[in-house]
């Protein structure tokens, strides 16, 4: 039972993946509409596109983690 | 997955180890005394031998570059130059060629306007010449028609009989050479 | 494969996708010690040899025009190069071999981990975490001795209303101790993450071979499954070397706010 427990735990935790891919395209999406507003200005702002994905992507990366100990470690 | 070579080990290993590889501590030791090995050793060679020879290469072509681009810079001023001095040769060539035509232009007109001159002097002293002789001529034949009228009035005055008067036979000449 | 010696013993479709991960003695099977050549100190080396030949060996020539090979070399030197100095500031510069050190390291260790059956390095905590503390103290140490005690500044953020500071500088000080930590599970919960779920689909893929399944059903998953591995190996290639550019361009921002903590 608790490892049926753990493996519902896992997919609620599964949810967090999905939502950082909603933050990460919210991080393109923007960055994709200002340089398309400021095209000159695009290039030099790929690197804070970057970290700025990092950053979104950490979080979803992290629940993706919760879900693998659920799994496997707990 | 190197897991081939290693099957009969590997249902041994999933009893024993089941879950993430990656958080069994026991293994750690091991990958970071290699993983610090490794970060040493490459940045040992990139340090030391890869960063600075490509540094070197970068450099070695930025100063080709920039060497071929003022060698262009000087080759294109030279022909610049050339190109300015060849201009002012033509400029030159054509002034003094205009200046050979005038020239030559002036001298024509020189020696023509001295031939003509000379003709218009040598024609004004015939013309002169000529007039005088035709003024001569006119002379002596106003002389002799004076005589002739004379002589003529005479002799009628002395065929009707009278005796001419020499003075009023030449005035009255004179008279009518006049009227 | 490990999936088909599973689903021998077990039957069925069988989800191993955390297998690829296991280290092991390379030489036989004995037990893991401190200096035990395993088969993630075999793909470290390779990862040596590759730098070692592209760097070295591809730049040997010092060609002014430069051969293939040089070029590669050289297109990663100006690109870390660039970042270095754009992102960390030019005083930054004479930390650039140890950022090119990092970025090869990761995406030599990424990239041949994507060749079917091999180990990857990058996947494991204990890689990454090493990765993330060198930098973290690194950055740490050259913020003290660059600052001194001004170094604090970074936290105390003097744009902020006087009465928000403190608080400001409780929440900078935990984000910057859990810097580490996101720094190194971003770059292996990511690979490891690419590698599971191809691992999953590699263990769809076997479904017209498992005899429980009908070959209907089969048929239809098999193709679907192989295209998905498909897709998503060709963004592992894209996620190898985003994480890689990512892990580098992280440390430079973090090692701009030591070399100018005031802003």
């Amino acid at each position: 039972m608790e490892g049926q427990l753990a493996h519902i735990g896992a997919g609620l935790a599964g949810l967090g993946t999905g939502l950082a891919a909603l933050g990460v395209g919210n991080v393109a999406a923007n960055y994709l509409a200002g340089a398309l507003r400021n095209p000159s200005a695009a290039a030099s702002q790929t690197a804070t596109l970057f970290i700025g994905i990092a950053f979104a992507e950490a979080l979803g990366i992290f629940s993706f983690l919760v879900a693998l100990l659920l799994m496997f470690a707990v | 997955m190197a897991t081939d070579t290693h099957a009969a080990g590997h249902a041994a290993d999933a009893v024993s180890a089941p879950g993430m590889p990656q958080l069994d501590f026991s293994n750690w030791g091991n990958q970071i005394f290699w993983l610090l090995i490794t970060l040493v050793v490459i940045y040992f060679v990139l340090s030391r031998i890869a960063l600075p020879r490509i540094a070197a290469v970068l450099a070695e072509r930025q100063g080709t570059i920039t060497n071929d681009i003022a060698a262009a810079e000087e080759l294109k001023a030279k022909a610049g130059e050339a190109e300015e001095a060849y201009n002012k040769a033509l400029l030159d060539a054509r002034a003094e060629a205009q200046r050979i035509v005038a020239e030559t232009k002036a001298e024509i007109q020189a020696e023509l306007d001295a031939a003509t001159a000379k003709a218009d002097a040598e024609i004004a002293a015939k013309a002169s010449e000529s007039e005088k002789a035709i003024a001569e001529i006119r002379a002596g034949a106003v002389e002799s028609i004076r005589e002739v009228a004379a002589d003529t009035a005479n002799e009628i005055v002395a065929a009707l009989g009278g005796k001419a008067d020499a003075k009023s036979v030449t005035a009255a000449v004179e008279a009518r050479m006049k009227g | 494969m490990a999936s088909e010696v599973h689903g021998a013993d077990e039957g069925g479709l069988v989800f191993h996708p955390m297998d690829q991960f296991e280290l092991k003695s390379f030489f036989g099977d004995g037990p893991i010690g401190m200096f035990t050549i395993t088969n993630a100190t075999v793909w470290m080396a390779l990862a040596v040899v590759c730098i070692v030949a592209m760097m070295v060996f591809g730049s040997s020539r010092r060609a002014v025009i430069p051969s293939r090979a040089q070029s590669i070399a050289e297109l990663a030197y100006g690109f870390i190069y660039k970042m270095v100095e754009d992102v960390a500031g030019k005083d930054a510069v004479k930390f650039f071999p140890y950022i090119m050190t990092l970025f090869m390291f990761i995406v030599f260790a990424n990239f041949l981990g994507l060749i079917p059956m091999a180990f990857t390095t990058t996947s494991h905590f204990a890689v990454t975490v090493v990765l993330a503390l060198l930098v973290f103290v690194t950055v740490t140490a050259v913020g003290f001795v660059k600052n001194g005690a001004k170094f604090l500044a970074l936290f105390w953020v003097s744009s902020a209303p006087l009465a928000l500071r403190p608080v400001l500088a409780v929440i900078e000080i935990i984000s910057y101790f859990v810097r580490p930590v996101s720094h190194s599970i971003r770059l292996a919960g990511n690979v490891m993450a690419g590698h599971a779920v191809i691992k999953v689909f590699a263990a769809f893929a076997a479904a017209l071979v498992v005899n429980e399944i009908p070959t209907a059903v089969g048929a239809i998953v098999t193709p679907l499954s192989i295209l998905g591995i498909t897709a998503l190996y060709a963004l592992e290639v894209l996620v190898a070397f985003i994480q890689a550019y990512v892990f580098a361009i992280l440390t430079c921002v973090y090692l701009r706010d030591a070399l100018h903590p005031s802003h």
